[in-house]
């Protein structure tokens, strides 16, 4: 399987066609509904972000406590439908990419496309597999927020699979 | 009469909660191994990772997925009991709260408006039922919510009879794709009443997958619903293929002449579901 790091080369990312499976490592963030809510409110009021947003990977993800001795726990993907509304924003503004589980928008797609960057799917369900890949984590912003909080996390050989490319292919679309 | 106390039917919810999180049931084993044989490419991948990530969690001691859920508890409580101790609801709830911080399990409760998380997972949402006898049966079901909020409840008109049934159950299923973690496993709850029939939906998710209902008319429909939902190519994890659901379960009652209501509940394909009679 194809094992790819972050940050991702434009050579790279055009590489990358919707249905690869891929071995991911690198550095990602955590982000769900309620912590998209509030750095939408630090964009709108002009302060700044609790991570660089130029490049970085964004995972839709609430991962479990970690259990003593362990980095983290359990951290499979949520529904990366519902942060539709959030994500051309944040791509325009420079994101890096998405990890999530499901299909997105076809406003998601085109965001993809325009900037020229990818949504990965991570095996929804497969928790205790993800929790194991966090090699570091460290909260970054909103720890009121508990697992909805943001996450910097180090991660090695995540399994994902190319969900929509930079092409705006899709892995959803099969007609 | 028989005295139980509270306590115990906590501890007995903090052992099936400390298990569930972690566990697959056998019958959900069984069919996404049978999944797995039958599909290839970003599909097949995606089944080989479920099987390899149950092994993972239970060689790990970790939950199987980080959405630990809603705890869900239906008690079938004998008229014969006699329950002494703590008010139930909050022996249930206690049961709930050691177990998710002892398992290290995701809170999930919150607010639904000002969504502050209530911190321990609970309140528990608990159904409690007067059986005959005198014995307490306890079911325990975590429910994530990817796939509980693709699920939808539609009053049909008596005209619309098995025909709109199925296709309510299939449309429903289509209309959540990739969304709930297919290949998902479907609770049909058909009759009684508005709230009456969304219960019956979650009860059917109880039943072991591959089990089919008693009342051959129900069972034939419960496998004509699979068939058509599998003919959706939707598949694993919405790569497309032929496992879009593991099985279908109905549950029906009795209803009103003028109405047919219909719930469908959607399982991810993460089925946890443990029981215990006391």
């Amino acid at each position: 399987m194809k094992k790819i790091t972050l940050p991702l080369s434009p050579t790279e990312i055009e590489r990358l066609h919707a249905g690869d499976a891929v071995l991911l490592s690198g550095k990602i963030y955590t982000a769900r509904d309620c912590a998209h809510k509030r750095i939408f409110a630090l964009l709108d009021e002009g302060n700044p972000l609790p991570f660089p947003l130029e490049n970085a990977v964004i995972y839709y993800a609430g991962p479990c406590p970690a259990p003593e001795g362990k980095v983290c726990g359990s951290c499979g993907p949520t529904t990366s439908a519902r942060m539709n509304s959030f994500a051309p924003r944040l791509l325009d503004l420079g994101l890096g990419g998405m990890i999530g589980k499901g299909e997105m928008s076809a406003e998601t797609v085109d965001a993809l496309k325009r900037n020229k960057k990818v949504y990965f799917a991570a095996i929804g369900g497969a928790g205790a597999t993800y929790g194991n890949a966090v090699k570091r984590m460290k909260c970054v912003a909103f720890p009121d927020l508990l697992s909805e909080a943001v996450y910097e996390m180090e991660v090695e050989n995540f399994p994902l699979v190319v969900a929509i490319d930079s092409f705006g292919k899709s892995v959803y679309e099969r007609n | 009469m028989r005295v139980v106390n509270t306590r115990q039917i906590s501890d007995c919810i903090y052992r099936l909660a400390l298990k569930a999180g972690r566990t697959l049931t056998n019958s959900c084993r069984a069919a996404l191994e049978n999944a797995a044989q039958q599909e290839t490419g970003a599909a097949g991948f995606a089944l080989s990772a479920l099987l390899e990530n149950a092994d993972c969690a239970a060689r790990e001691n970790m939950p199987i997925c980080q959405d630990t859920g809603m705890a869900v508890i239906m008690l079938e409580i004998g008229q014969g009991v006699y329950l002494e101790g703590a008010p139930l609801a909050q022996a249930v709830d206690d049961g709930v709260r050691r177990a998710y911080a002892d398992g290290y399990f995701r809170k999930s409760i919150c607010d639904p408006l000002t969504r502050k998380n209530t911190g321990d997972n609970t309140p528990a949402h608990l159904h409690t039922e007067i059986v005959e006898g005198d014995k307490i049966s306890v079911s325990f079901l975590p429910k994530g919510f990817g796939s509980e909020n693709m699920s939808a409840l539609k009053m049909l008109t008596p005209a619309e009879g098995e025909e709109g049934i199925v296709s309510f159950i299939s449309e429903t299923v289509k209309k959540a794709g990739s969304r709930p973690c297919p290949p998902v496993y479907v609770g049909v709850g058909i009759g009684g009443s508005f709230d009456g029939c969304a219960l019956l939906a979650k009860k059917a998710l109880l039943r072991e997958v591959g089990s089919r209902n008693p009342r051959a008319d129900v069972a034939k429909l419960e496998e004509r619903a699979l068939r058509e939902i599998n003919s959706l190519n939707i598949g694993a994890q919405g790569f497309g293929g032929k496992v879009t659901a593991l099985g279908v379960s109905c549950e029906v009652a009795p209803t009103h002449i003028a109405g047919l209501p219909v719930a469908v509940n959607i399982q991810c394909h993460c089925i946890r579901c443990e029981k215990e009679v006391l």
